[in-house]
């Protein structure tokens, strides 16, 4: 499997905090990625750098070879790069269906390939949200939605991207068992059909059951990266959670 | 409605307006009539900003004189028909917008307000210092008795401003529900989630901007004509700016119908308040209409309908 995602030294600082301390960073095409750490470890940080929210310090990001620098988010939104955000932000006087249609016209049809004609897009947000399961929602505003379906509802705007790559931040807190296995198995699909997902979450037996590689984050460090059973057994991070 | 069904009709509703006003054969329905239509295009114009984007500008009135002095410049320069002088005040207005987006990207809220007070400011101080334009002194206009076909003078600048609402009004309804005004409405609710959904928003900014610009440089362009003296006083009034926000306010900001239904009421109410009581009676209006929707309809009149009917459905 080729390189999707290469983080090189990757560094950033609040004022006088390091948030990111030369972070080194692999995905490839394909994988499951699960990133995990305590709060305040700097993993959405991270995310925010890589996806141009933030400007890293120092360090690079490089994406399917190309190097990220200079380029603003909604351009790597474009080349493939989506992201849920850890507390949802949806666009509050939208329908949800509309709230879709954003990503739809705005990436989707930004890219070379076909256009998404309205009627295309009315199929295409259908689809989406029957996916996540608010079909029943399409009309309502977001404001009218339960915290569990507003996360959802975040999740499938970073789909209506058509990513490569898709960083979930914390999509699953707070939901319940049998919410989380129906979001992790959207997730697993969402990899079979070849997109790239990094699994930001503080659930370990979702991280556990669906990574196939575990990074570890603390005070803005990599502490650890490999096969999630040995990781978890690395003294380091035993120490970290555990103290 | 297709757009040209709704330009059209909105032709026959300006061509209407035009015949029952020549009907009163009074031309101060004219000079009245004028100044709400010039309302309605500076309200729409603020709401293209202000209400599609989330970005309040207090500078409306800094537009309006750029379209009012480039007039100026030209009738000392090169004297043209005052069509024309609109398409030339929107020209350079729509450039000061696209310099204030630019200048202006990083600032939010509050910030954002507080920058276009001072372009205000800026562009009074180098118009008051800039002689050929008249300086502080002013500049007279010495504007024809009459035109051919309408008779007087005013019935022709009231005819163009119709015409300049009926294509505002238009063009934000354009705008409003194209893929551009789905970007805007984006950008209001959150810019950078805005921004991971493939949003250009500075890009997208700077055409609000511009085009919000160039429609309040369009309507300031005739004013020189219509007041025939023009001071820097008299067109960086602040009342401008106030009443572009309050008129969409009051209306509702999140349709073009909006600022149309304020500034249609709200300038209607201030004509004949300064008839029948003081000129000064009008911002005390205003004021007074502003509280009360803050307080009891904050998405306008348009917000206070949909809500209704959405109340009646249920």
């Amino acid at each position: 499997m080729s390189e999707l995602l290469a983080v090189e030294n990757l560094g950033k600082k609040f004022g006088g905090f390091v948030a990111l301390d030369g972070i080194n960073l692999s995905v490839r095409k394909g994988e499951r990625l699960g990133l995990i750490g305590p709060n305040g470890s700097g993993k959405s940080t991270f995310v925010n750098c890589i996806c141009g929210t933030l400007r890293n310090e120092t360090g690079s990001v490089r994406f399917e070879g190309a190097l990220l620098d200079g380029k603003i988010a909604h351009q790597r939104t474009r080349i493939g790069l989506a992201r849920s955000f850890q507390l949802p932000r949806p666009f509050m006087t939208m329908s949800v269906a509309d709230n879709l249609r954003i990503p739809l016209l705005y990436t989707v049809n930004a890219r070379s390939g076909p256009r998404i004609t309205s009627g295309d897009a009315a199929a295409r947000t259908h689809e989406l949200l029957a996916l996540v399961g608010l079909e029943a929602k399409a009309l309502h505003r977001p404001s009218d939605l339960t915290q569990i379906e507003m996360r959802k509802l975040e999740l499938a705007r970073a789909i209506a991207t058509e990513p490569k790559l898709l960083i979930a931040d914390e999509a699953m807190a707070g939901l319940s068992q049998s919410e989380i296995d129906d979001i992790l198995k959207l997730l697993m699909q969402l990899n079979e059909r070849g997109i790239t997902v990094i699994l930001i979450e503080h659930i370990m037996s979702a991280v556990m059951s669906f990574s196939q590689r575990l990074v570890v984050f603390v005070s803005g460090r990599k502490i650890a990266d490999g096969v999630p059973t040995d990781v978890m057994r690395d003294p380091d991070v035993v120490r970290a959670y555990l103290g | 409605m297709k757009t040209w069904t709704f330009f059209l009709a909105g032709l026959a509703v300006g061509a209407l307006t035009f015949g029952a006003a020549r009907l009163t054969g009074n031309d101060y329905v004219f000079f009245a009539g004028y100044v709400v239509l010039q309302s309605v295009v500076l309200a729409t114009a603020w709401n293209i900003l202000g209400g599609y984007t989330g970005y309040v500008n207090f500078g409306s009135s800094a537009f309006f004189a750029v379209g009012a002095y480039t007039t100026v410049f030209f009738y000392k320069t090169f004297p043209m028909p005052v069509p024309l002088l609109v398409l030339c005040g929107g020209v350079v207005s729509g450039i000061i917008g696209l310099g204030m987006g630019y200048l202006t990207l990083r600032l939010r809220g509050a910030f954002f307000a507080i920058a276009t007070i001072a372009l205000l400011v800026v562009l009074q101080t180098l118009i008051v210092n800039w002689t050929y334009v008249g300086g502080s002194r002013g500049a007279y206009i010495i504007r024809p008795q009459s035109v051919p076909l309408l008779g007087s003078y005013i019935q022709y600048l009231f005819l163009i401003m119709l015409t300049l609402a009926v294509v505002a009004v238009t063009c934000a309804r354009l705008i409003e529900r194209s893929q551009l005004g789905f970007g805007f409405a984006a950008i209001r609710d959150d810019e950078m989630a805005a921004e991971a959904s493939g949003v250009p928003t500075l890009k997208l900014k700077l055409i609000a901007t511009t085009i919000s610009g160039a429609f309040m440089g369009m309507a300031g362009a005739p004013f020189p004509y219509y007041i025939s003296y023009l001071q820097p006083s008299s067109a960086f009034v602040l009342d401008y700016s106030v009443n572009a926000i309050a008129m969409s306010m009051i209306g509702g900001t999140s349709t073009w119908l909006g600022p149309v239904i304020g500034a249609l009421l709200l300038g209607t109410l201030q004509q004949v308040a300064s008839v029948t009581a003081s000129p000064a009676v009008n911002l005390l209006i205003v004021g007074l209409l502003l509280i009360f929707f803050v307080i009891v309809a904050p998405n306008g009149i348009v917000g206070l309908a949909q809500s209704l009917r959405a109340r009646m459905r249920r």
